[in-house]
């Protein structure tokens, strides 16, 4: 093709201001400040020593979200693969040091802050799908042999994911990955068909399970049946939410955690800690705030007049909701315990950062909702 | 949509199952915590203190706090002493219980070594010092079988009362600490508090103190007590009581050889327990209550109120000793070879005449004597209220037919009218004999104990026994020979102080017949191996005029009651007269502020010293 790639429209610096999405920010304040009232919480009532650095964290990602924002969308077009494939690099260096160190490692040092290559990959995974529907016409999308290259994006980092291992992410990486692809209209066959090929590998999956996942698996089937043991952070978080009741227990005063009965309470089970200091009111609140955000994702995905940018916020808001669903539902005994934070909740800095990546990646989408991207 | 399933998955959990899960919670994070009332003390008659708390310094470790448990231990050992016994202990423990809770490595710290720790905390972590309650007993050995012990717990000791199994609780084994055991324990109190899941405290939740035991306010008198043990140690094996002739009040009860109970609470040694388990005066037994002897001449009071109550004598009956008395083909020997001639009651009392009560006995018959000593409280327990008191033992005709089946010979009669044969008495009944012959023949009894808390529990009020006035008084005036006749057998034991008088009786039991042989040659009884001797008895009372004290003295193998035993009973009523504890109220409510140092050792010069048995 010898066409330009983009058909320049350029806004500009107080256009873009002005069309950012400061009812999605507003959301995401809101949200972040729930995060940072629990962290402040799970430390008996300090800052220190998650409040302060997540406060932080905020600051730097919520600047961070609107460079990306205010950033053309071409720009995000022409870096899909080379972020794809620097994603896919450090998943390979965490992989061999992984070898070399011990267990499970996840996270590449960088000195200021620990970065997590997998939940860079899900933001990365979205573009290249992104990318690759873009330009695709319907009759394309359906061609089994255009879904070849998504289908090696998503599978590609998923392996290697999957080695660390990391169950969670990768299924979390597929689920996103393939949701698009449908919204992109790939055959619905296809998709019953990979269930069922999914059905059939869980006993081959199963064999190649730690001891610890497996035993997830097994503890979330019955959780009473060792209460000590593996099943104690279902059993112990559902005791800390049942108790909270209708109005919880008052901010700062969740028994549960505070006596450390609460695993992880600072970060996967941080929705946990919300909901037992404030209730039903808090729980539904908190997910109401969700809704808001899914919804204000939805818009700027619908009213994006170009497929890249439709997909991207497509796969964000997918991203985000695949993580609160699973979060939420494991801290509550719906489904196994498997290590998924709550996005812009949970203590941690990749998450944080990957999920400002992907709210800057969709905010972009909004304020170039007009821009003519051309493959 | 996924977010309203949550949203229905979190109001079943927070509402439907809510109050489930409240109770779970609460289940959660309160621990109740048992709090160990602190033990009663047990004070002397003036509040001076027999058994009381003090303070213990440990030193602990939390083993996670320390990377290396061993290595810490051994830089401790460097700074003081340690066992090594000790230190595997805590090594066993860690392995047994949760990291976070302190364990013992020494208890009983010398300021030295507390200091010492102090200064070296740095360098030590993990390391505490803790201060916690022992029980003490300020004046060991001389109240230890009054007093008693405490011990921990053992398993048969478990009931359903939760305060057993409080760690480190220590029940009574012995002595007054086993009989008050329930009023000086006091009530337990409770601890709420918040936990963590590995069971750390967090916080207090609730408290209810607990009650401190009662004081128990005893009869004794600590420093009569101490003079009296002190008194009995020149012998190897002996035994006294002190009491009120009125109120039945003990004063003073020692038995030696004794023992440091103090070393039972902190832990004694193989060794010193072996020690004291292979010695043959059994310095664990209070001989005083559970030591049972022939009371030997000490009974004639007996024999002769039997006798002026049957009418068999009066006081001027006389008879003739020539050295023995003969019944039938046996020849009863009177302890003076040669014979004390021609002897009244006073005479036979004064001189300890057997002759004189043989051939009185064999009048009035073992069963009017048997009556009068179990009136005079030989033969059955006194209900004393330390649990080990003995019976003692009264023979007679139907006691012989029930136990042997056999009956009764005269010649036994005869041994038992002086005090010899199967007769067995406690020092303790000895001295309730003498009491009820000086108080005008009133069934007094003794006691320890005058208050648990503020309540009185002592007595001083005791029937008449209906003993003719008349009888006993002449039985006191031989009493009264015995010690300041010039011919009575304890006359060198005479107190000087014409106010301070005592009469009294001797008493010599022999612990085996001594054969034809034996006084043919003359045998010195002294000169038998320790075990073969005579026990040397002694009761007495003072002051002569209106008695108030009696005491008795049981010297084993003491060889003579005049020369054992009759000049200790000299110096402990001489020192109870010049203590006069019975002029005191008892003080419960007051408690002396003595502190240890000043009651062990002693230092009161003058009170505390012995005075040379004589």
């Amino acid at each position: 093709m010898v066409s330009p790639m983009f058909i320049e429209d350029d806004l500009s610096f107080f256009q873009r201001i002005a069309k950012l999405n400061y009812w999605l920010i507003t959301l995401i304040f809101f949200v972040a400040g729930v995060g940072i009232a629990s962290l402040y919480s799970a430390a008996g009532g300090s800052m220190e020593p998650w409040a302060s650095r997540q406060l932080m964290r905020f600051g730097v990602g919520i600047i961070g979200m609107v460079f990306i924002a205010l950033v053309d969308i071409k720009w995000w077009y022409r870096l899909t693969w080379p972020t794809y494939f620097l994603g896919l690099g450090l998943l390979l260096i965490v992989e061999l040091k992984g070898h070399v160190g011990m267990g499970a490692q996840r996270w590449i040092d960088l000195g200021f802050m620990q970065l997590q290559p997998s939940e860079l990959m899900k933001i990365a995974v979205v573009m290249a799908i992104a990318r690759h529907f873009h330009g695709a016409s319907p009759e394309q999308a359906r061609r089994l042999s255009f879904l070849i290259v998504p289908a090696l994006v998503i599978l590609a980092p998923v392996s290697l994911v999957l080695l660390q291992p990391d169950l969670g992410t990768s299924l979390m990486i597929i689920m996103a990955g393939a949701a698009m692809m449908f919204m992109a209209g790939a055959p619905i066959w296809l998709f019953i068909a990979a269930i069922g090929l999914v059905g059939v590998s869980i006993p081959i999956i199963w064999q190649f399970l730690h001891e610890y996942q497996k035993q997830r698996v097994i503890t979330f089937l019955n959780p009473e049946s060792d209460p000590l043991g593996s099943g104690y952070h279902i059993i112990q978080s559902k005791i800390a939410i049942g108790s909270g009741g209708v109005e919880g227990k008052g901010f700062l005063q969740g028994t549960q955690s505070h006596l450390n009965f609460l695993p992880e309470k600072q970060t996967d089970f941080i929705f946990t800690l919300w909901v037992e200091e404030w209730g039903l009111f808090g729980g539904i609140g908190l997910l109401i705030l969700f809704l808001l955000i899914f919804i204000s994702a939805l818009r700027t995905s619908l009213r994006c007049k170009h497929n890249f940018g439709k997909y991207i916020a497509l796969g964000v808001s997918v991203n985000f909701s695949l993580y609160i669903f699973i979060n939420i539902s494991m801290v509550m005994g719906l489904i196994p315990v498997v290590g998924a934070p709550l996005p812009l909740v949970s203590y941690g800095g990749t998450s944080m950062l990957a999920a400002f990546v992907g709210f800057g990646l969709m905010m972009s989408c909004g304020v170039y909702r007009h821009s003519k991207v051309t493959r | 949509m996924g977010l309203s399933i949550l949203g229905v998955r979190l109001a079943w959990l927070q509402i439907a199952q809510g109050s489930r899960y409240k109770t779970l919670s609460d289940k959660n994070r309160i621990n109740i915590k048992m709090l160990a009332p602190s033990r009663g003390d047990i004070v002397d008659r003036f509040g001076v203190p027999l058994a009381i708390n003090t303070q213990n310094y440990r030193v602990l470790i939390v083993p996670e706090q320390v990377d290396d448990l061993h290595g810490a231990l051994r830089v401790l050992q460097k700074i003081i002493h340690v066992e090594e016994y000790d230190i595997k202990q805590v090594i066993k423990d860690a392995a047994r219980t949760a990291k976070f809770i302190p364990l013992k490595i020494k208890d009983d710290l010398t300021w030295e070594e507390v200091a010492k720790i102090e200064v070296n905390l740095p360098d030590l972590p993990g390391l505490s010092i803790d201060v916690g309650d022992v029980r003490t007993y300020p004046y060991r050995g001389a109240t230890a079988h009054i007093v008693g012990y405490v011990r921990s717990v053992s398993q048969k000791d478990l009931t359903d009362d939760p305060i057993l199994r409080l760690p480190g609780f220590k029940i009574g084994k012995t002595g007054i600490e086993k009989t008050y055991d329930l009023d000086l324990r006091g009530k337990v109190g409770a601890l709420e508090v918040e936990v963590n899941v590995i069971g750390r405290e967090v916080r207090e939740l609730k408290r209810k103190d607990a009650l401190a035991g009662s004081r128990i306010t005893l009869s004794i008198d600590g420093e009569l007590q101490r003079f009296t043990q002190k008194i009995l140690s020149q012998h190897k094996s002996a035994s006294a009581v002190i009491m009120d002739a009125h109120s039945g009040a003990i004063y003073a009860m020692a038995s030696h050889p004794s023992f440091d109970p103090n070393m039972f609470v902190r832990g004694l040694s193989q060794e010193k327990w072996q020690t004291m388990m292979d010695d043959p005066a059994l310095p664990q037994t209070n001989k005083a209550i559970a030591g049972q002897y022939p009371p030997g001449s000490t009974f004639k009071m007996i024999t002769a109120l039997a006798g002026l109550k049957a009418g068999i004598i009066n006081k001027h009956t006389t008879v003739f000793c020539s050295g023995y008395y003969e019944y039938g083909n046996d020849k009863f020997h009177c302890w003076k070879k040669h014979g004390h001639g021609k002897v009244n009651l006073y005479d036979a009392l004064a001189q300890s005449c057997d002759t004189y009560f043989y051939k009185m006995s064999t009048d009035v018959g073992i069963n009017a004597i048997a009556d009068m000593a179990r009136k005079f409280g030989l033969g059955a327990k006194l209900n004393f209220e330390l649990t080990d008191e003995k019976a003692g033992l009264i023979t007679d005709k139907k006691w012989k037919r029930t136990r042997f089946g056999k009956s009764w010979y005269h010649g036994e009669t005869i041994v038992s009218s002086i005090g010899q044969g199967g007769m067995r008495t406690t020092p303790l009944q000895l001295a309730v004999m003498t009491a009820r012959m000086v108080n005008g023949g009133r069934a007094v009894k003794p006691w320890l104990t005058g208050y648990s808390g503020d309540n009185f529990i002592g007595k001083d009020n005791w029937n008449d026994m209906g003993i003719s006035p008349e009888h006993l008084k002449m039985v006191m005036h031989g009493m009264d020979m015995v010690v300041n006749n010039e011919k009575g057998t304890a006359h060198a034991s005479a107190i000087e102080e014409a106010a301070w008088k005592m009469g009294g009786k001797t008493g010599t039991a022999q612990v085996q017949r001594i054969t034809k042989e034996q006084r043919r040659l003359g045998v010195k009884n002294a000169d038998l191996p320790w075990a073969q001797r005579h026990h040397a008895l002694f009761v007495g009372y003072a002051p002569i005029d209106n008695p108030r004290y009696v005491c008795s003295v049981v010297v084993e193998h003491g060889v003579g009651g005049s020369s054992a035993a009759a000049p200790l009973a000299k110096e402990l009523l001489r020192q109870t007269q010049l203590r006069d504890p019975a002029i005191t109220q008892m003080q419960p409510e007051f408690i002396k502020d003595v502190g240890i140092l000043q009651v062990w050792p002693p230092k009161k010069p003058g009170v505390n010293t012995v005075i040379g048995g004589g």
